[in-house]
């Protein structure tokens, strides 16, 4: 005979669908982690003081002495306006940190076992992770436009066109943050997180269009630079903005930059979130 | 008539250790099971399984009804883990801690809200609710750990050394709950490595060691099994020992057991206080001074010690247990004095 199943006397428990309890469970984690960025507001206004410094020092400090390709010299205020697509997609990518190191505390802290021991979507506490970084990456997005403007840079193809740059670098961002979540379930303490999230975004994002013109590296750099998810999204975003794009190579992902930015995006997504799920699953502490 | 908790022949291996070596358990429906071990021993990783956290490489288990390997999410239904890092978000009340668990259980946010209420009360936790679970004291997560467990009743209690490194005050406290909720029924198993607990709340006992089962029954039984009273003095001068063990050699039933640091000698007897009155006498005639002596009854320590060759809360850095078991005379220590392993905790984690 089998346990008794005094559940039926518990409080009402509500049968919902697969995709809709999936929902209900992202967004109930989602929640506790926004309630949790209100307590730490440090963490919020850290992860806005390097994106500003960068807006700050890109414009006023190599603003001069970086020449637009297509002008006769450098100008900072051409230089401004091709710079910060450059720092909005670097500032999105790193939303991996967060979401890094966010879950690695949960798994160092036990609240992981926790949620694994209940009733829940088993994609809920990863998607809600993810989800609550996106607001914030939303919310650092609208200071650093503020900041933009604050030294020059402006919009000229009309407000859609700029909506439509934004959507796809919260759409490069949320797909980071998988990465992120994958890296988080993947270390061993939250330290590494951070670091494991941020080292190799140095690298990803300088090596491509976003600061200075891919025409100065050597020709295999060239490639990998014009290849880069990173850059697709970059240029996308200039071509949306109306802002300089510099000289654009033949490459396929830069002469559909747009196309190719969803393209990258929504691959890295799946494959990430797929492997960061299945990690979650078989995660052993 | 298999239990409420029930599971076969589990094995899991990390790397070279094997965690569980073939574990077998079986827990009545309303009874406490208390799984009592040393640290590394495999306890939290027969927790793991039962959770549905762990896939075990071998065996089966069944939680509730349940099979754990192809009905987690029923098992998950029907159960609460409370573990031993009192996995709450800290940043969050004990309130929304509560009802966000709640609200994981698929319980609709209002029947949610109501539930984290009637908890906090329960568990003296009401002024506190609104506080971050940052704020509270080691004894206070606990509970809100214990609570967040407990937020939709569940048939079966999984609680993963629930007491460690909490303060006498507070594990009499949580003890207590434990005791109620035995009464209303519910299913517990319970790992823990102090003795005394395990005592207290445990209708039955099985003893892991190097991820196997080496002994189960009540504590009675179990105590039984080392046999009755044991004779213990403590000689006042080590130069004594020797000429102690002869004299007590005479009244014992078994071999003696000599912690020379301590100058303690224990041997099993059977007689009582007469006896007593005798061995005192002859030592006397002997010429040994003694600083103390005593008749004691077998407490789990000694259960433990004789099973496995060492102090329960000895960390086992040193492999596999002797074979020859406990009591070999003179040259090995003997356990530390019952009730001060389990009145001391060895990993004192109170609140920051």
């Amino acid at each position: 005979m089998p346990a008794t199943p005094r559940t039926a006397a518990a409080p009402a428990v509500r049968r919902r669908g697969t995709v809709a309890r999936s929902l209900h469970d992202s967004l109930v984690v989602a929640r506790r982690n926004l309630i949790r960025m209100l307590r730490i507001p440090e963490v919020v206004i850290f992860g806005l003081v390097q994106p500003v410094m960068f807006v700050v020092l890109f414009s006023y400090v190599f603003g001069g002495a970086i020449p637009v390709p297509g002008q006769e010299a450098a100008d900072p205020v051409v230089y401004r306006e091709y710079l910060m697509a450059g720092i909005f997609a670097q500032t999105v990518t790193f939303a991996t940190a967060g979401a890094a190191a966010g879950i690695a505390e949960d798994m160092h802290k036990g609240l992981v076992d926790r949620f694994r021991s209940l009733p829940m979507s088993r994609g809920a506490v990863l998607t809600g992770r993810t989800l609550a970084d996106l607001v914030q990456t939303a919310l650092t997005v609208l200071v650093l436009v503020g900041c933009a403007v604050l030294v020059g840079w402006r919009i000229h193809d009309g407000f859609p066109r700029a909506l439509a740059a934004l959507g796809l670098l919260l759409l490069l961002g949320y797909a980071f943050s998988w990465i992120g979540a994958l890296i988080g379930l993947s270390v061993r303490t939250p330290e590494a997180a951070t670091s494991g999230g941020l080292v190799w975004l140095f690298p990803l994002t300088f090596v491509s269009n976003a600061f200075v013109p891919v025409g100065g590296m050597p020709g295999w750099l060239q490639t990998v630079a014009e290849w880069n998810p990173f850059s697709a999204t970059v240029l996308a975003c200039r071509q949306l903005f109306g802002n300089p794009e510099g000289t654009v190579s033949d490459a396929w992902p830069m002469q559909h930059p747009v196309l190719a930015s969803v393209l990258w995006s929504v691959a890295i997504l799946l494959v990430f979130r797929t492997l960061a799920v299945r990690k979650y699953r078989s995660a052993a502490v | 008539m298999p239990g409420a908790i029930h599971a076969e022949g589990l094995v899991k291996t990390f790397g070279r250790v094997r965690a569980l070596d073939g574990v077998d358990l079986d827990v009545p429906e309303g009874t406490v099971l208390g799984l009592l071990g040393p640290n590394g021993a495999g306890k939290t990783t027969a927790v793991r399984v039962l959770t549905t956290l762990l896939r075990p490489d071998a065996g089966r288990a069944v939680v509730a009804g349940h099979d754990v390997l192809t009905a987690p999410d029923e098992v998950r239904r029907s159960i609460g883990l409370s573990g031993q890092f009192a996995a709450v978000d800290e940043y969050l009340t004990g309130r929304e801690n509560l009802r966000m668990v709640g609200e994981l259980y698929q319980m609709g946010s209002r029947a949610a809200r109501v539930r984290a209420a009637e908890l906090l009360e329960r568990f003296h936790l009401t002024d506190a609710g609104d506080r971050p679970a940052k704020t509270y004291s080691g004894g206070m997560r606990r509970r809100l750990d214990l609570a967040a467990a407990l937020v939709v009743s569940p048939p079966v209690m999984f609680m993963d050394e629930p007491t460690t490194g909490l303060d006498p005050r507070n594990r009499m406290e949580l003890w207590s709950v434990i005791q109620d909720l035995v009464a209303d029924g519910t299913t517990l198993l319970l790992t823990t490595q102090y003795l005394e607990e395990a005592d207290q709340l445990a209708h039955d006992i099985a003893v892991v060691d190097h991820g196997r089962v080496i002994a189960r029954g009540t504590a009675d039984e179990l105590k039984a099994r080392i046999g009755g009273e044991r004779v213990e003095i403590v000689v006042h001068d080590p130069g004594r020992i020797a000429a102690a063990v002869g004299v007590l050699g005479g009244f014992s039933r078994g071999e003696a057991v000599v912690d020379r640091h301590t100058r303690r000698i224990t041997v099993p007897v059977q007689g009582g206080a007469r006896l007593l009155a005798e061995v005192i006498r002859e030592l006397d005639a002997r010429g040994v001074e003694l600083d103390d002596i005593g008749l004691r009854r077998p407490t789990l320590d000694d259960v433990f010690m004789s099973l496995t060759g060492r102090a329960a809360l000895e960390e086992d850095a040193d492999g596999p247990g002797e074979p020859g078991g406990p009591g070999k005379p003179g040259d090995r220590t003997a356990p530390a004095p019952a009730g001060a392993a389990a009145a001391e905790p060895a990993h004192p984690k109170e609140a920051e």
